[in-house]
């Protein structure tokens, strides 16, 4: 018998598809390449002394955040300026969310000033799949709870390809709490998507049931990576007496990246922000191996790259209007 | 034990109607000659006299339907169900009767709630309505309700439905105690340890989407602990919207060494997994959760074989608001009354895979019997607790169809086979969709 999907039924017709970055889930590996195609020809855009580009003048980019976050609400803000696009930042503090509004009638709200993308952080799955419905504008999600965090992935990659020169067939080890991180499911469908191996190590709590990738407990599973990508121990997302491990500091003994446990020339990534002296020793975070500064730099064009294709509808002359505009 | 508005007694005559009724061994093609409320004859080319007739040719005539689990909000959340509006839409559903949850607010814990109820019931229901009282005050796990007070007010059983019976000792004193009322006990069996607040079931789909994951275990260690209480007391209970494959394992096991143990399962365990959390749609959030397949396989096998006696709708109305968030903030429960028979039928009984008969017997004697609650039957002499079934009709399913004042069911926008046409309950037409085109 048929296992009915409800949603297909449920929604009634809409208006024809709105470019959303919702999940990996949704891309192919041609939207992939794409994106970072594109990131690539605004990276060099911003070695230039005039940084800024015209491509989206007039685009209204409205971030939504209802998590704190530094490195993506700033990145994002500065990567529609960088395309010359209005900016208007809202976070959930000061605003009427204090006041108990809903999550629907506070987009509906920021809905009626036309914003052409809603960037939004919530810290409930599901979130910008809402807005989505509620209102006309391209949403792109910057992390929903535990359920995913695309850009991340997509900076990830970019950050792999410009340091390692490829992405098909690296193996990336994925250390730490991953049952509570949306960067590691984000990660895993993205690593799917381009053919790098990846492996998840962690405390057995932490290791999600049933996670279609390889899993082990055994730290020593990191020998064999290319590259090991530390996720930070997520202490505010820990319930009390949940005891998923034992102590922090034990943690660190059995699954904290030291130099020790690294081999030469393999490289480090951390999604941020680090607890040095717990998941990731303050030797590995300043190591030569590590590419954490890196994934920085790369938020930044990759986040241009995601506005620029949710607005534009992808790929056509990307390279020859990017060019002359550069020029 | 259960209460409905007086009305006056149905005269009607279902003419060669498909009499279907599988605990008195009926199915042949019969009138049906109601009269005063009571079944008065059963037959061939029977006289109406000068009654209404329903040209029932092709069309099923069986016992209504009894609801073991249905949440009626009333005292406290009457935007969301009322004693008027839950029982309109269970008579459209095809029900004679229902069971009210106790998880209202305030929980209905005392003599005097009940017996409010129970007045309003009189005066407002349309179909029978049973009322479970809470095992404990409060539903707060601590002391005992006063059992012998509510069973004298009325109370069809004890649940604290919503919540487990967290501790074990308290779960064997209120065995012992409900004993001297006649009345079983209804357990929602979850170990908060385990399930730890989580909203979807621990599998592939919570480990993709990152939700907080609520385990199979976390509901059959509370079932073995439950019948193992029941059977060290030798007390009945009965164990309600079960979801996953080891509870219907050791509910079996019970059952095989004699352990009085009854259990239900809802249309939506049935028919859905966890799957449908994919389109995140709060529709599909309930307590227990959707489960894997092969527990959804488990519950059918269950519900075919007998060990699971009850179909249950769990109906939970949730206002509209509550529902128009995010997933995870969103209240567990769907609606069901009024499209219980139709999605079983055409996702079950219309594939092969549940004979109509089972399916009729689980939907009203089964749930009856578990309750001690009299039996609709089609049989000269019985009150008419009759439904009219349209099999070859459709239920369309939209949000401004509902007579429950909420529309939060996971089968919105579907079109589905066979449709309730009349539902007579206590004797009295409590629907009529006999003019309502197909």
């Amino acid at each position: 018998m048929s296992i009915h999907l409800v949603r297909d039924d449920l929604r009634p017709p809409g208006p024809p598809a709105r470019r959303h970055l919702l999940s990996i889930a949704d891309l192919t590996r041609d939207d992939v390449e794409r994106l970072l195609g594109t990131a690539h020809v605004f990276e060099g855009s911003l070695t230039r002394n005039v940084k800024k580009l015209p491509t989206l003048k007039g685009y209204l980019v409205v971030n939504l955040f209802y998590e704190s976050s530094t490195r993506t609400s700033s990145s994002f803000e500065l990567a529609a300026k960088r395309l010359s696009a209005d900016t208007l930042t809202i976070k959930s503090a000061g605003s009427s969310v204090d006041k108990g509004e809903s999550l629907k009638d506070t987009a509906v709200t920021i809905g009626a000033y036309d914003p052409d993308v809603i960037v939004m952080r919530h810290p409930q799955i599901g979130a910008p799949q809402l807005v989505a419905r509620v209102t006309a504008a391209h949403v792109v999600n910057a992390g929903d709870g535990k359920h995913q965090h695309p850009t991340q992935a997509l900076l990830d990659l970019y950050t792999l390809q410009q340091e390692l020169g490829r992405l098909e067939g690296l193996h990336v080890a994925i250390v730490g709490d991953v049952l509570h991180s949306r960067v590691a499911r984000s990660l895993v469908q993205a690593f799917d998507l381009v053919g790098i191996h990846c492996t998840l190590v962690g405390p057995p709590a932490l290791l999600p049931r049933d996670l279609r990738a390889e899993a082990t407990s055994d730290i020593r599973a990191i020998a064999d990576a290319d590259v090991v990508y530390v996720l930070r121990m997520q202490n505010e997302r820990m319930e009390a007496g949940a005891n998923y491990v034992p102590s922090l500091r034990e943690y660190t003994e059995r699954w904290g990246i030291t130099p020790e446990r690294l081999r030469p020339g393999q490289k480090v990534m951390h999604p941020g922000p680090m607890n040095r002296g717990v998941e990731i020793d303050p030797r590995v975070a300043d190591s030569a191996d590590s590419l954490v500064e890196a994934q920085v730099r790369s938020g930044l064009v990759v986040r241009m790259a995601v506005l620029y294709d949710v607005l534009t509808g992808g790929p056509i002359g990307v390279r020859n209007l990017a060019a002359a505009e550069v020029a | 034990m259960l209460s409905v508005k007086e009305q006056a007694g149905a005269n009607v005559l279902f003419r060669a109607a498909r009499v279907v009724d599988p605990v008195e061994g009926i199915d042949a093609t019969l009138d049906v000659l109601v009269e005063n409320g009571t079944i008065a004859a059963l037959g061939e080319g029977l006289d109406a006299g000068d009654l209404r007739i329903v040209d029932a040719a092709g069309l099923v005539l069986a016992p209504a339907f009894v609801d073991p689990h249905v949440h009626l909000r009333t005292p406290g959340r009457e935007d969301e169900e009322t004693i008027a509006s839950g029982t309109a839409a269970a008579a459209a559903g095809g029900y004679c009767a229902i069971l009210a949850m106790p998880n209202t607010d305030p929980v209905v814990d005392s003599a005097a709630t009940l017996g409010s109820l129970v007045e309003a019931a009189r005066r407002d229901a349309q179909v029978a309505v049973g009322f479970l009282a809470a095992i404990t005050r409060g539903q707060a796990g601590e002391e005992l309700t006063e059992m012998g007070r509510l069973a004298d007010a009325g109370a069809v059983g004890f649940t604290d439905d919503g919540r487990p019976v967290v501790s074990a000792g308290l779960l064997r004193r209120a065995l012992q105690y409900a004993s001297t009322t006649g009345r079983p006990l209804a357990l929602h069996c979850e170990e908060p340890s385990l399930s730890r607040g989580g909203h979807v079931h621990e599998g592939a789909v919570a480990a993709e989407l990152g939700f907080a994951a609520y385990p199979s275990i976390g509901e059959s260690v509370m079932v073995e602990r439950d019948v193992a209480l029941a059977s060290y007391e030798d007390e009945p209970v009965h164990l309600m919207h079960l979801s996953a494959a080891e509870s219907v394992a050791a509910l079996r096991r019970a059952r095989e060494a004699g352990v009085r143990a009854s259990g239900e399962v809802t249309p939506h365990h049935l028919v859905l997994t966890d799957e449908a959390v994919r389109t995140l749609d709060p529709n599909v959030k309930m307590n227990p959760p959707l489960r894997a397949e092969r527990d959804r396989v488990a519950l059918l096998d269950a519900l075919r074989d007998g060990t699971i006696e009850a179909v249950a709708t769990d109906h939970a109305p949730h206002a509209r608001q509550e529902k128009d968030v995010p997933f995870e903030a969103a209240p567990f429960g769907v609606t069901g009354l009024e499209t219980a028979f139709a999605v079983l039928y055409t996702e079950l009984v219309e594939p092969g895979l549940l004979p109509l008969g089972t399916l009729l017997e689980r939907m009203s004697a089964g749930p009856a019997r578990i309750f001690g609650l009299e039996r609709p039957r089609v049989a000269a002499g019985a009150r008419a607790d009759l439904v009219l079934l349209d099999l070859a009709g459709r239920t369309h399913v939209s949000e401004d169809g509902f007579r429950s004042l909420s529309a939060n069911s996971w089968l919105l926008g579907r079109t589905l086979h066979g449709r309730v046409a009349m539902t007579l309950a206590a004797g009295a037409v409590a629907f009529d969709g006999t003019t309502v085109p197909a």
